[in-house]
């Protein structure tokens, strides 16, 4: 038998930790026991592939609820998505999800006195291109407060959801935004050890992607694990 | 080389991005012995933890236009998530080794920084016996919070408890 190609481990650092104490929800949450060593199978370097055809893209968040436009400062976000190896990964579904302008997300759960916005409803998805780049337009997302600890509130960010080509390349982040002053206070972001690692939560204002008389653009690069051994090209 | 972009928390709002057909990986017609996997995700405190989002993968049988393999289940407010999904069979493991028939799971959510990656193995299958990954965990107690268990019709149960009595084994694939 062979064995499949596995995907590198994840290096020290760069992921954070379960138990991150200063976010109070992993307290009873993060589990105590060391992970245990797995080597990978066919169970973790296949995954699920997501047909546009079945699951339609919608990379038009400003309008995809009632037609009507959102309020809010229209966005472009636009990045790749590549691997470990620099190769991008093409035809893969990205999920988004977010909070509406004024901080409030369209979720029975979230309760934060700031207006729903009718006409936004802060989820959309696309798919990278045989070049792993994917775009979207949406709002700004607002930033709001959760009661974590006195006067706390989220950074602006946008949720993502990745795939890639297998189980163990799922990937669920948050994007932040460039000279945000929350980031320093904000115990998720700061969650991860390596600063740079860190930083790379954090979009960048382009001027290329931006759209003159329409919308700023920023760009958020998204790196999934590499397998450990490239086979060789064809 | 660029590293992985590190992870974050789901978070409690997740849910935009439902859609509760994805619990059921037969709704697209696969045929083969369906079965509801079933469980709660409890805390440190034994506490039901009522937004998780679960998924699960399974690469027998092999996805195809009739079955995704993939599943995607919410948690109630008892804490449970439930799939309605096909058997898997034995698949094979590294070099000769073969694996006994499992689903792997990955529990995300509001207090997990990152998804923690967990397998479900089925109660009373001989291949448990020899399969590579539960026969690595020396502890018969902890290797059992990877087994479900028969409960009802063509229902397996298997709850995951994120810390603390009973933790179930998370893995480092």
């Amino acid at each position: 038998m062979s064995n499949p190609v596995p995907f590198r481990p994840y290096t020290q650092g760069t992921q954070p930790d379960y138990d991150t104490p200063a976010y109070l929800s992993t307290r009873k949450r993060h589990p105590n026991q060391a992970l245990h060593a797995l080597p990978q199978t066919v169970t973790e370097t296949t995954g699920p592939s997501f047909s546009p055809l079945r699951f339609p893209p919608s990379e038009d968040l400003t309008a995809n609820t009632t037609g009507k436009p959102a309020l809010g400062e229209r966005i472009i976000v636009a990045g790749t998505v590549m691997d470990e190896n620099g190769r991008p990964v093409p035809n893969t579904m990205v999920e988004i999800w977010q909070a509406n302008a004024t901080g409030r997300y369209d979720h029975p759960a979230d309760q934060h006195d700031a207006p729903l916005d009718p006409n936004f409803r802060g989820v959309g998805r696309v798919f990278t291109d045989a070049e792993g780049r994917y775009r979207f337009l949406t709002i700004r997302p607002g930033a709001y407060p959760w009661p974590n600890h006195r006067n706390a509130w989220r950074p602006n960010h946008i949720h993502f959801s990745l795939f890639g080509p297998a189980f163990a390349t799922r990937l669920v982040t948050q994007m932040y935004f460039p000279g945000d002053p929350l980031l320093a206070y904000d115990p998720i972001f700061n969650g991860t050890a390596d600063e740079h690692a860190r930083n790379r939560l954090v979009a960048r204002f382009d001027l290329e992607i931006t759209e003159a008389d329409y919308a700023l653009g920023y760009r958020f690069d998204v790196v999934l694990r590499g397998r450990v051994a490239t086979p060789m090209e064809e | 080389m660029p590293i992985a972009t590190a992870s974050q928390t789901v978070g409690p709002y997740w849910h935009l991005l439902e859609d509760p057909t994805w619990a059921d990986l037969t709704r697209f017609g696969a045929t083969g012995e369906k079965l509801t996997l079933t469980g709660a995700v409890l805390d440190g405190d034994g506490q039901p933890c009522a937004d998780a989002c679960v998924e699960i993968w399974q690469s027998d049988p092999p996805a195809s236009d009739s079955f995704p393999g993939f599943g995607r289940s919410n948690t109630d407010s008892r804490g449970e998530y439930r799939f309605l999904t096909v058997r898997p069979g034995p698949v094979p493991g590294r070099g000769n080794a073969q694996q006994a028939p499992h689903i792997a799971i990955c529990v995300m959510a509001r207090g997990l920084m990152r998804g923690l990656v967990t397998r479900a193995y089925f109660h009373g299958e001989a291949l448990n016996q020899t399969d590579p990954l539960l026969t690595s965990i020396d502890d018969p107690s902890r290797r059992d919070t990877l087994i479900a268990r028969p409960a009802g019709t063509a229902t397996w149960r298997l709850d995951i408890r994120l810390q603390g009595d009973g933790e179930t084994v998370f893995l480092d694939a």
